[in-house]
């Protein structure tokens, strides 16, 4: 269905301030301006370049679930909507159900459903007029969408919000909106860029209900997401994306696998402790990483290492033996943590 | 429950129909989509700021047409003695079918384009840039042409009408609605910020002051009738004036010409920008 390869997207540096003003969380620390996209010099004239995405390749087969991991700012959404056809590659191939983006954008966009990351959900009009407006966008007669409404408001579960303004509805009920808006087109491929951020649990619950059944239906997802409980529910395959590379990919299952051990032992020895207590650890687990508030160490065999932390004379403040998660293997491939680390 | 179609839907089927096209890649012929969804928001939309346009023009006639016109009585235009009232209406009706269209596609589209996104949210579908300038642009026309159609009503159950060809008002003033709307969509297309639009106040108060609206451009110096005589709305009052005034002349086709030329140089430019804001 999609098939990048050494897709990459520059910006010119006047291009990228105007886009980076717009993005909500601007990362500010030293420390976090290390992980921004690589910057390059081009040309003779010494101008630079921001690379949002550097070289990366990616295949997505049909029917498939596919999840593009990465921290903010590790060029997610731009690779989204490289794939969207509404951002073009500086350089590299992408083929998007077998069509080049560059010159067939509107027959690509036809089979595309999108899901943007902030809600471009149309305030002035209701629900069902967001739905209507959407479809004759496509083009789509009237008489075709009166029913198919009908379908999306039950999948969506807003039928009884059907004639309320946009604006009265929750956080969790506007990404429905959104997603069945992106589905209104009967798309082949489904583009959802953080689903469920800023979601409360319940709602993201909800929402992974019915891109479960949407999974079900044939309809091939691709989707970023920060949260890696979310890409181990929703994912068969995913990458896992930094400063504009591709770190890893796999199944969640066989990435934990690969680059972490089965299980991991937190243990917090209070702030100022924890780097006082790690050289006396030496030889627990295969491997402890520290960080700022916990130690992490990975093993296969978490509780008889816990016992031997204690037996060490470390009594922990609290202690967590837990199955190595995704979260691992992303501080194992970047040195960071996933969500605002 | 959600089906999914085995065969190509019909949004593809639709968008693969146009894609022979030389401006496929700009317009898939559906720019009234937009138009549709802007008169299901006018509900929402504050009523009344659409309402103003109506009343605005009606304060100038009676404030200047007949405050001023009893103190002025007739004016000389053309070889023609009209009363004041006459001479100002169909300028006024120039002036609402110019605020009508900037209006709507400075603010307005400001508004859509910033705080609604609803352009992002269009240019992921089908629909190309010159479909959202067109519905955009068409919008603002029916609405300069709307508020042109009201005012003439207006001037002619005062009386002021003498002539039949008034009525061509209408698709003259959706042409002057149409090319100012086109570049000020363009202009707007090139603003951050809220307050750069009020700059465009300093461009129009001039323009609707200084162009033969109230007054014969005769009374400025020579060289300054030239450079007045070049501005947009200048133009526009003297299609209005001489067809108002019942009198054809092949010079009216110098402000057609000169709005046609406006148009396309703004459609051109808007369709670039929402090109190469949503779509690069």
């Amino acid at each position: 269905m999609i098939r990048a390869r050494a897709l990459t997207k520059a910006y010119s540096r006047a291009a990228s301030a105007k886009r980076a003003e717009r993005r909500p969380s601007e990362d500010t620390s030293a420390k976090r301006a290390e992980r921004r996209p690589s910057e390059v010099s081009t040309g003779s004239d010494g101008g630079r370049t921001l690379l949002a995405v550097d070289g990366i390749d990616l295949d997505v087969a049909a029917g498939e679930s596919f999840g593009i991991l990465g921290a903010n700012g590790a060029g997610k959404s731009t690779t989204m909507r490289m794939i969207g056809a509404t951002l073009q590659r500086t350089s590299g191939e992408l083929t998007i159900l077998g069509r080049d983006p560059a010159h067939e954008g509107p027959v690509i966009r036809a089979h595309l459903g999108v899901v943007p990351q902030q809600d471009t959900l149309d305030t002035e009009l209701t629900v069902r007029e967001n739905l209507l407006t959407y479809g004759r966008y496509f083009g789509l007669p009237r008489t075709a969408l009166v029913p198919r409404i009908e379908e999306l408001l039950d999948f969506a579960q807003l039928q009884d919000k059907r004639d309320e303004k946009v604006e009265a509805l929750s956080g969790g009920m506007k990404r429905r909106l959104t997603i069945a808006r992106g589905l209104v087109n009967d798309p082949s491929l489904l583009l959802l860029d953080e689903p469920t951020t800023g979601l409360d649990p319940q709602a993201r619950h909800i929402l992974w209900d019915r891109l479960y059944q949407l999974r079900e239906t044939g309809v091939t997802l691709v989707l970023t997401t920060h949260y890696m409980d979310e890409a181990e529910q929703l994912c068969e395959r995913l990458v896992i994306m930094d400063a504009g590379r591709i770190v890893a990919e796999g199944a969640p299952a066989d990435l934990i696998r690969t680059y972490s051990s089965r299980e991991v032992v937190e243990v917090r020895f209070g702030t100022n402790r924890n780097s006082e207590v790690l050289p006396h650890l030496h030889g627990i687990g295969d491997r402890i990483e520290e960080l700022p508030d916990r130690l992490l160490v990975y093993t296969d065999t978490g509780e008889s290492d816990l016992q031997e932390i204690v037996a060490r004379g470390f009594m922990p403040v609290t202690a967590l033996v837990r199955r190595a998660s995704l979260e691992d293997v992303f501080l194992r491939l970047t040195g960071r943590s996933l969500v605002d680390g | 429950m959600i089906t999914q179609s085995l065969t190509v839907s019909a949004a593809v089927a639709i968008a693969e129909r146009r894609s022979g096209r030389v401006d496929a890649g700009v317009r898939a012929g559906r720019a009234r989509t937009l138009m549709l969804r802007n008169a299901l928001a006018l509900r929402t939309n504050n009523a009344l700021s659409f309402l103003t346009g109506f009343v605005e023009p009606v304060i100038f006639l009676l404030a200047f047409g007949y405050g001023v016109g009893a103190l002025v009585g007739t004016i000389t235009y053309g070889g023609m003695t009209l009363p004041y009232a006459v001479y100002v209406a169909p300028a006024l009706l120039a002036v609402s079918a110019m605020n009508g269209a900037i209006f709507d596609s400075t603010f307005n589209v400001f508004f859509k384009m910033h705080y609604l996104r609803i352009y992002q949210a269009i240019t992921s579908t089908s629909l190309g840039p010159l479909d959202v300038a067109l519905g955009e642009i068409g919008w603002a026309m029916l609405r300069g042409a709307m508020y042109a159609a009201g005012f003439l009503t207006v001037v002619t159950l005062l009386g002021l009408t003498t002539s039949w060809w008034a009525l061509a008002l209408v698709p003259a003033a959706m042409l002057i609605a149409f090319a100012f709307a086109s570049v000020g969509m363009a202009v707007t297309s090139y603003m951050s910020t809220f307050h750069q639009l009020n700059w465009m106040q300093f461009v129009l108060l001039p323009l609707f002051m200084f162009s033969g609206t109230f007054f014969p451009i005769t009374a400025y110096p020579e060289w300054l009738q030239v450079v007045v005589a070049a501005t947009p709305l200048w133009q526009a009052i003297a299609l209005t004036r001489g067809l108002f005034l019942g009198v054809l002349e092949p010079a009216l086709l110098i402000p057609v010409a000169y709005f046609a030329v406006m148009a396309a140089i703004g459609l051109i430019v808007t369709t670039r920008r929402l090109d190469r804001l949503f779509l690069r």
